[in-house]
């Protein structure tokens, strides 16, 4: 395991003397006052300096973060006086109570979630057979009564004198992980370091937050980049929050402080079923489900080639306009995100026609294609919004593995049993409008907008090909193009073969979606037995 | 009477106009651009031409193509509204020889008009009162700076084909009218085709006032009261009124009688607009003469009950006026505010893209709405970004002003960037509402970059107020989540609303019907109904009326209310102690590089790679919507990069000059 230069070693604190006293019990109130005390201690981490370079460097501890993040009074904590059992390298007079890991559960809006919050004012939070048993129990506990778990990282690494013990540790809680994957939902918030093997736990879980300046994620650190492979590079650069959040797609959402990012965590954490046996939650709302909005109408622009914005459409279609969504500064082509439908929660995957004319690439693939399965694991319909020309050409594209990464999408919309309404707004072309939730692929309700084209592709591509002995003749390729747009650019082909359930009013898009979910809410689809399934990872 | 008539023009003063038509049973024609494929007016009209590509010189500058579409359609008649044709005499003959009516003046009196060297010339015969200055064309800049010291500084250089606050320059001394003749000779070139400028003396701090005309070809005219337009940016009307608040019964009959002896001079016929300057004497001096609808007649209208389109067309079809100078009244006060998109906050900069939201309060007796969009329509580089005219009426001025606060409070648009806060701006200021204001009024009131609207306790308890009720209904909700295994918790009490770096504390929590709150120990009462997702909050704070515009922003809001737009967060006692132990972070510099504070084409660099500048010094020049803007280095450098060359189109934000160091 790595382990950051910045680690700072516990502090040596007194065992608390044994009171009891050989003759009996000691009074009441002296049992209670030691608890007290004990407690006390315990809550204090590593020490009131300690305390201060925290906040200093812009950081909240790690109870002051849980004390955002559930709500007043939920907090009970287990394992607060858990110890480290390491008697190597005088590490047996330094024990401190919790052992760098705050956990436990409480209540986001009354709904209960499992929470850890590592300590870094204890060892610089670094990661013990101790402390990793605590994250475990924890987990373990969250899969049985089907609750969510939210880890919060920051921590320097693995506890270099427990050795093999740490990274045994380590793994234990990587286990957990994969198993409690598709059973509750896991959210990792990086609120500090987060280096070397340690990035794989929240690596493994359904969604990373992290925060602005703060916070850094990587496999090898600056320090060993630079001998390696004489890059300079600083840790904001190298794993920051802006780092994975545009460039990476390791994080979903960046935030500017600690209080940000846990007000946002509430609020996504309201979005999600407790576990993959619960339906999504509701929420009531007075938005009605028959909103008319009479600009999207006019969305799509009169020349096929020019942008906009699909995320106007997505604001326009949810409850309250209110989408929560993630990773929008990675692989923009494609919008991912959440919203509320009638009060329910639903994800929604969209094409960006602003962003490289919403083309699917590697990236984009890959990241609609993880939200898809996301979705599908907690029961969560998915609404599909496909305004898509193809997939990107170009060798990077085609030698970075786009078959294999694209692929990656289709399987995850194929997979699905969850609800899935489509609306094409647009173009799908090609094998493109096959991986966007198509009919084929088990949609459930397909609609489509006047303005959708369904086609093979573009209508001046196809006439080139199909009349390739008329190309030196501008004015026959012209004649047959508009033939070709006339007979393909529409609707009402695909929705001859009822590929296309029906061609809806733009401005109607709400009321047919929600109608459409309505409708579904009582879906029943299982896909063959196996052990597992086979994406092409 | 006519039974077609085709609008050569596009936008809200098309859609006014087919309005009018369609009351009056005429059928109209539309004409558009490519860009303007599906807007308002082509959709309103019973028929449109297209009349070629997005930039106006191709499409709605194009005389043959408008006198084809006239033939093709068999309009009688065309109302040429304001800007484009509506002032060019060749327009006029060439649609009255193509067999129809120009709804306007003749072709003579536009011409001679038009010219403000002749303009002048005439009006000074008809013994109209005009500035003093040269009567004849200045050839130079070496000529500017004689004629200039002549008159004596500060000097007027104006294009004598000019309108709409395009090429005019002020000069103090001789270098700035060496530079001013340059750019306002430019200016004039490539917006009327006509270089031609002069000089006069500028009269400082003026009020603008124009009288409001209507003759018929029978020899009949009225004048119908004074505009007063002083509220002006860049020599661009903001916000006029009608009657002028300075104007007495002597002064307002004087310059009526002026300007109608100057139409009588011309053979005047139709609506048109004589426009005066007028001192801190109250001594009035003729500035021009517009022969054509003024985009502000809305306030004559609603002062004197008049349709002017309605009045424009009975007059083209020959008919005499139906009023005479005696039953011309003044019923209340009018203003008019236009919204632009172009944002206050970056110098007034031209602002372009889907109107993603555009909700205009709702029309009344005290509401007018002028618009050519709607929601989901486009604005584009191509036009000018005047995307609405809000028209108020009130029994006199402080009912008009407080019908336009409410109204401007209620006006909702996203997608661009807008003035409203500006107008409300407008509307706040004590100076404005006295009535003492001048030209220069929008320079003196904001010298240095606007702001926002003063925001003092009331608007901290308004916008704080409905954030807090929106936050804690919002909040209170939440906990009704399915799912939730325990009772709902009690709310936090104390909260810190932060606007922007400034800050409140209150404590607050939801009753029937409202908020309650209490603020540095004294209570607020909030009420009014809010739903999540609702965008316009109309309730009261304090027992007094307020509408405040909210948008969800993730955990945060982003309130808008009396000139006053602020992202605000909302924080519990708890998260405020928490946030206050963690230092603030500094934010990035980007001051190296220069960024395009629009869309627009590159005219001209200015400077090249190497070249050491002075702060302030211009480095690029960029035309957008027809207006050139001079981007200034905001520091002393060394260019060590130019992006960009002549001719490029930019967009906002795209990096134009990097400087070293």
């Amino acid at each position: 395991m790595g382990h950051s230069d910045s680690v700072e070693d516990g502090i040596a604190i007194e065992p608390v003397a044994d009171r009891v006293s050989r003759e009996g019990r000691e009074p009441m109130q002296n049992v209670i006052g030691e608890l007290e005390e004990r407690r006390a201690r315990a809550r204090l981490g590593g020490g009131e300096r300690r305390i201060e370079n925290q906040h200093a460097k812009g950081k909240l501890t790690a109870r002051e973060r849980l004390d955002l993040l559930l709500d007043d009074g939920t907090f009970e904590e287990w394992d607060m006086f858990v110890e480290h059992r390491c008697s190597e390298f005088g590490m047996e007079d330094r024990k401190v109570p919790g052992d760098g890991v705050v956990t436990g559960w409480g209540a986001v809006n009354g709904r209960p979630v499992f929470v850890f919050s590592q300590d870094f004012t204890v060892f610089g939070g670094s990661l013990s057979d101790s402390h990793a048993r605590k994250i475990c129990k924890i987990m373990d506990r969250a899969m049985q009564v089907g609750a969510p778990v939210i880890g919060i990282n920051d921590s320097g690494g693995a506890r270099i004198q427990e050795g093999v013990d740490s990274l045994a540790g380590y793994a234990e809680v990587f286990l957990r992980n994969v198993l409690a994957s598709g059973v509750v939902p896991q959210i990792s918030v990086v609120m500090g370091p987060c280096a070397g093997g340690a990035v794989y736990s929240p690596a493994m879980t359904d969604f990373i937050f992290m925060v602005k300046d703060t916070s850094y994620m990587f496999v090898t650190g600056p320090d060993v980049v630079k001998t390696v492979t004489h890059e300079a590079v600083s840790h904001e650069e190298l794993g920051g929050a802006v780092t994975h959040t545009s460039r990476s797609g390791v994080a979903d959402l960046a935030f500017e402080h600690d209080v940000e990012a846990l007000a946002e965590v509430r609020r996504f954490i309201g979005l999600l079923p407790a576990s993959n046996r619960e339906n999504p939650p509701f929420l009531e709302t007075e938005d009605p489900a028959d909103r008319p909005e009479a600009s999207l109408d006019n969305l799509i622009p009169s020349n096929p080639n020019k942008p906009y914005d699909m995320k106007e459409l997505i604001g326009k279609v949810v409850d309250e306009g209110d989408f929560f969504e993630l990773q929008p500064s990675y692989a923009g082509n494609i919008v991912i995100g959440f919203g509320r439908m009638e009060g329910r929660t639903a994800g929604f995957v969209a094409n960006q026609p602003m962003v490289l004319a919403g083309c699917l690439d590697i990236d984009a693939s890959k990241k609609a294609a993880r939200f898809v399965r996301f979705c599908d694991c907690f029961n969560i319909p998915i609404v599909t919004f496909v305004d898509v020309p193809g997939f990107l050409p170009g060798t990077a594209q085609e030698h970075g593995g786009i078959i294999k990464h694209g692929a990656k999408l289709l399987y995850a919309y194929a997979e699905a049993t969850v609800p899935k309404v489509t609306c094409i707004t647009r173009k799908a072309y090609g094998g493109a409008y096959d991986v966007m939730a198509s009919k084929h692929l088990r949609g459930d309700v397909n609609y489509a907008w006047p303005s959708a084209e369904i086609a093979v592709m573009g209508s001046k591509g196809a006439v080139e090909i199909i009349f390739r002995a008329d190309i030196g003749d501008a004015e026959k390729i012209e004649a047959r193009t508009q033939e070709y747009r006339e007979r393909f650019a529409n609707p009402f082909v695909a929705a001859q073969r009822g590929f296309i359930d029906d061609v809806i009013m733009p401005r109607n898009t709400r009321r047919r979606i929600c109608g459409a979910l309505r409708m579904l809410r009582g879906k029943v689809l299982e896909n063959p037995w196996k052990k597992h399934d086979n994406i092409p990872l | 009477m006519f039974n077609k008539i085709l609008i050569a023009n596009r936008g809200e003063i098309a859609c006014r106009i087919i309005r009018t038509c369609k009351r009056m049973g005429i059928a109209t024609v539309a004409v558009h651009s490519r860009a303007d494929e599906g807007a308002l007016h082509v959709r309103m009209a019973d028929e449109a031409v297209l009349l070629g590509p997005p930039p106006p010189g191709r499409s709605y500058l194009r005389i043959d193509a408008v006198v084809r579409a006239v033939a093709d359609t068999g309009a009688e008649a065309v109302h040429p509204g304001f800007g484009f044709l509506s002032e060019n005499a060749r327009f006029a003959r060439a649609v009255e020889d193509a067999g129809a009516v120009f709804i306007g003046p003749p072709a003579d009196a536009i011409a001679a008009m038009g010219d403000k060297i002749e303009s002048k010339r005439i009006a000074q015969e008809a013994g109209v009162r005009v500035i003093p200055g040269a009567t004849a064309e200045t050839g130079d800049p070496d000529e500017a700076v004689g004629t200039a010291r002549q008159i004596g500084y500060p000097v007027m250089i104006k294009a004598a084909a000019g309108g709409g606050g395009k090429g005019m320059r002020v000069a103090g001394s001789d270098e700035e009218a060496r530079e001013g003749f340059r750019a306002a000779r430019s200016e004039a070139e490539s917006s009327f085709g006509d270089g031609r400028v002069f000089l006069e003396k500028f009269i400082e701090s003026p009020r603008h006032i124009e009288i409001q005309l209507l003759a018929d070809s029978h020899g009949n005219a009225v004048w119908l009261n004074e505009r007063e337009c002083s509220i002006q940016r860049r020599h661009q009307k903001v916000v006029e009124e009608a009657p002028s608040p300075v104007l007495d019964a002597g002064t307002r009959r004087a310059m009526g009688e002026q300007a109608r002896a100057l139409a009588r001079a011309v053979s005047y016929r139709s609506a048109g607009t004589v426009e005066f300057v007028c001192d801190r004497n109250k001594t009035f001096y003729f500035l021009e003469m517009n022969t054509r609808l003024q985009v502000e007649h809305p306030v004559t209208e609603a002062i004197v009950g008049l349709d002017l389109v309605e009045q424009m067309i009975r007059v083209a079809a020959g008919e005499p006026l139906a009023i005479a100078q005696d039953d011309v009244a003044i019923d209340g006060w009018a203003m008019e505010a236009r919204i632009y998109a172009e944002d206050p906050y970056r110098g007034f900069l031209p602002s372009v893209g889907r109107l993603s939201r555009y909700r205009p309060p709702a029309e009344s007796a005290a509401v007018r709405i002028d618009s050519g969009v709607e929601e989901g329509s486009e604005v584009t580089v191509f036009y000018d970004p005047m995307i609405a005219k809000l028209i108020v009426h009130g029994e006199d001025r402080p009912a008009a002003m407080a019908a336009m606060r409410s109204a401007l409070d209620r006006f909702q648009v996203r997608g661009v960037r807008h003035n409203i806060d500006f107008l409300a701006a407008v509307m706040r200021d004590e100076r404005f509402a006295a009535g003492a204001v001048t030209t220069a009024f929008v320079d003196e009131t904001w010298p240095d970059a606007f702001a926002g609207a003063p925001f003092t306790e009331r608007e901290a308890r308004v916008m704080g107020g409905v954030g807090l009720l929106a936050h804690l209904t919002v909040l209170a909700r939440d906990r009704g989540i399915s799912g939730a295994q325990d009772g709902p918790a009690a709310a936090p009490r104390r909260w810190t609303v932060w606007f922007g770096a400034r800050r409140f504390e209150a404590e607050a929590r939801l009753v029937e019907g409202g908020l309650d709150m209490t603020v540095d120990a004294r209570p607020v009462a909030v009420r009014g109904p809010w739903r999540p997702g609702q965008t316009l909050f109309e309730g009261a704070v304090d027992g007094e009326a307020a509408i405040v515009q909210i948008d969800r922003r993730g955990t945060r809001w982003r309130i808008a209310h009396a000139g006053v737009t602020d992202e605000v967060a909302i924080l519990s006692e708890k998260a405020e102690t928490l946030l206050a132990r963690m230092p603030g972070k500094e934010p990035a510099d980007t001051a190296a590089t220069v960024l395009s504070p629009m869309p627009g084409m590159i005219v001209d660099m200015l400077v090249g790679e190497g070249d050491e500048v002075e702060p302030g010094q211009a480095l690029a020049i960029v035309d957008a919507m027809k207006m050139e803007n001079v981007l200034r280095a905001e520091r002393a450098g060394a260019v060590a990069r130019v992006l960009v060359g002549k001719g490029d189109l930019v967009a906002v934000d795209q990096p134009l000059v990097e400087f070293s160091g």
